[in-house]
């Protein structure tokens, strides 16, 4: 099928256990080329440990993973640089691979930070270090890109535009894209396919379904519901004062 | 005034400096510095065994420092002691278990001074192949796993995720430990060898800005402690390892002058 040749990653009711506590459990998604699935989810409901079961950082996982790719761009929710290390934001961006110098200060300057090219990792901020790495990420041209809250301590601005760019990205490499965020509003409005967890799947399907779904409230309460639907539905429905979604 | 003997100590000091600079980077980036004492303490274990057996020192050495390093990894999965006590544990059961073994060899005179604090004067040309073929093997293999070991360095799970495989460049990191303390036992002895690692790499941290440039300047410390410290042995009849070491210690606080990154604002 040609949807098959497609799919760049597949979870098949995946889960981890440790030390007889499941983190997540069933979990059961697929990225394909060119599409955004977005993890969404409570504190401590496995999205970050979803992420890294799909990466094949874990290895005695529940269930199984298919990875149909090796070009693998990975942004992760934390990272401890060692200030033993010398390291420039330059040798950092070829971390995983040799790039030359056009590659790099594309990416670069594509997030905006080009002109940190030479600093040394340890004397940049929260969000100027965010997005070195995401531009690390995207600079290899990953076909499977996986974030895992990429934006954090970003500016406001700088985070509108940053999503954009990851959107971007996604229709110009027609890379997949995993993405994890809290921020309902921003990512929302790009997602093919949301995916919420809560531990296992709690429901799943295009932003507007979610949306509708009652376990979803039941998690995010009424208004994240309505957050979700404003952006898919933005002239067929109007909201009540109680935050009921009333269709025209 | 150059001896024989004395061309030898030079060529092998070098020729183990060129090794000593990249893998003492790795010692002090993923803070291995205990782990390598681990490994030379088990070294004496080695060389008794080697004298036992009438079998090459070399070898035999680095067969005894991977089986060390093997029961590490292993005693970590296994137990819930933290890693320092556990290298203490075999670093200072392989040395006792090695000097016990010693008790038992009568027969045979020992020179525990040059085991301790080596003796480079006593390198043969046999000594220098191994040396310096050892050494190139050691060097290309690091070249050859550098990039996941350097990643898995900064960050496991980056390397891991992008598919660079660091379990396996950390074993053979590894092993490639236990290939230069067998090699280089006899110049600096087994006490003195994490010396040779940690110290001109400290050096180097002290002052360069980028990873390439820290590997060269320790090489370029070491090969520096290596002559100054043999010329130093032979003006003043001093014991040769030793010598290395204290030039070594003097380059480092040189270095304190030119410290390249500010460190006021970490910690």
């Amino acid at each position: 099928m040609s949807t098959d040749q497609n799919i760049l990653v597949k979870l098949n009711d995946a889960g981890l256990q440790l030390n007889n506590k499941w983190l997540v459990k069933g979990v059961s998604l697929q990225v394909e080329k060119g599409k955004i699935v977005t993890l969404i989810g409570p504190n401590g409901s496995g999205k970050s440990t979803t992420a890294k079961i799909a990466l094949g950082i874990y290895k005695k996982i529940d269930g199984s993973v298919e990875k149909y790719t090796n070009k693998v761009g990975y942004v992760p929710q934390k990272i401890s640089i060692d200030w033993t290390l010398p390291l420039r934001v330059n040798d950092f961006m070829m971390l995983t691979e040799s790039l030359n110098k056009d590659t790099i200060d594309e990416a670069l300057s594509l997030t905006g930070v080009i002109h940190l090219k030479d600093k040394n990792l340890g004397d940049l901020s929260g969000g100027e270090f965010q997005r070195v790495l995401l531009a690390r990420a995207i600079s290899k041209k990953p076909d499977l890109l996986v974030l895992d809250e990429p934006v954090q301590g970003v500016d406001f601005t700088g985070e509108i535009a940053l999503y954009e760019l990851i959107k971007k990205i996604s229709d110009e490499l027609s890379c997949g894209i995993l993405l994890i965020s809290h921020d309902l509003h921003t990512v929302m409005s790009a997602t093919d396919h949301v995916v919420c967890l809560n531990g296992h799947v709690c429901c799943s399907g295009s932003p507007m379904d979610v949306a509708k779904n009652n376990e979803y409230k039941a998690l995010f309460g009424e208004q994240a519901s309505q957050i979700l639907s404003r952006y898919e539905h933005k002239h067929d429905h109007i909201h009540t004062d109680e935050g009921e979604i009333k269709k025209n | 005034m150059f001896d024989d003997f004395f061309i030898r100590a030079l060529v092998a000091g070098i020729g183990v400096a060129f090794v000593t600079g990249p893998l003492g980077c790795f010692v002090i980036w993923r803070r291995l510095s205990y782990f390598g004492d681990t490994l030379a303490h088990s070294a004496l274990l080695g060389v008794t065994l080697a004298f036992t057996m009438e079998f090459n020192i070399a070898i035999s050495v680095f067969v005894i420092s991977s089986i060390i390093a093997l029961i590490l990894i292993q005693l970590q999965k296994k137990t819930n002691l933290p890693g320092d006590a556990l290298l203490g544990l075999l670093a200072h059961s392989s040395l006792a278990v090695g000097l016990v073994v010693i008790g038992f060899l009568t027969f045979i005179r020992f020179d525990i001074m040059g085991l301790l604090f080596g003796d480079i004067l006593a390198v043969s040309v046999n000594d220098l192949l191994i040396i310096w073929i050892g050494g190139a093997f050691i060097l290309l293999t690091l070249k050859f796993i550098w990039k996941p070991l350097f990643a898995s360095t900064v960050n496991y799970e980056l390397a891991e995720a992008e598919g660079l495989n660091p379990d396996r460049a950390k074993a053979i990191f590894t092993i490639l430990m236990a290939a230069i303390i067998a090699i280089s036992i006899k110049m600096v002895g087994l006490l003195l060898i994490t010396g040779m690692l940690i110290i001109p790499a400290a050096m180097a941290r002290n002052l360069s800005s980028s990873p390439q440039s820290m590997v060269i300047y320790s090489i370029i410390g070491g090969l520096l402690s290596v002559i100054i410290g043999l010329f130093t042995s032979l003006e003043f009849n001093t014991s040769s390892g030793p010598s290395i070491i204290t030039a070594a210690l003097l380059l480092f606080i040189l270095s304190l002058f030119k410290i390249k990154q500010s460190i006021k604002l970490k910690n």
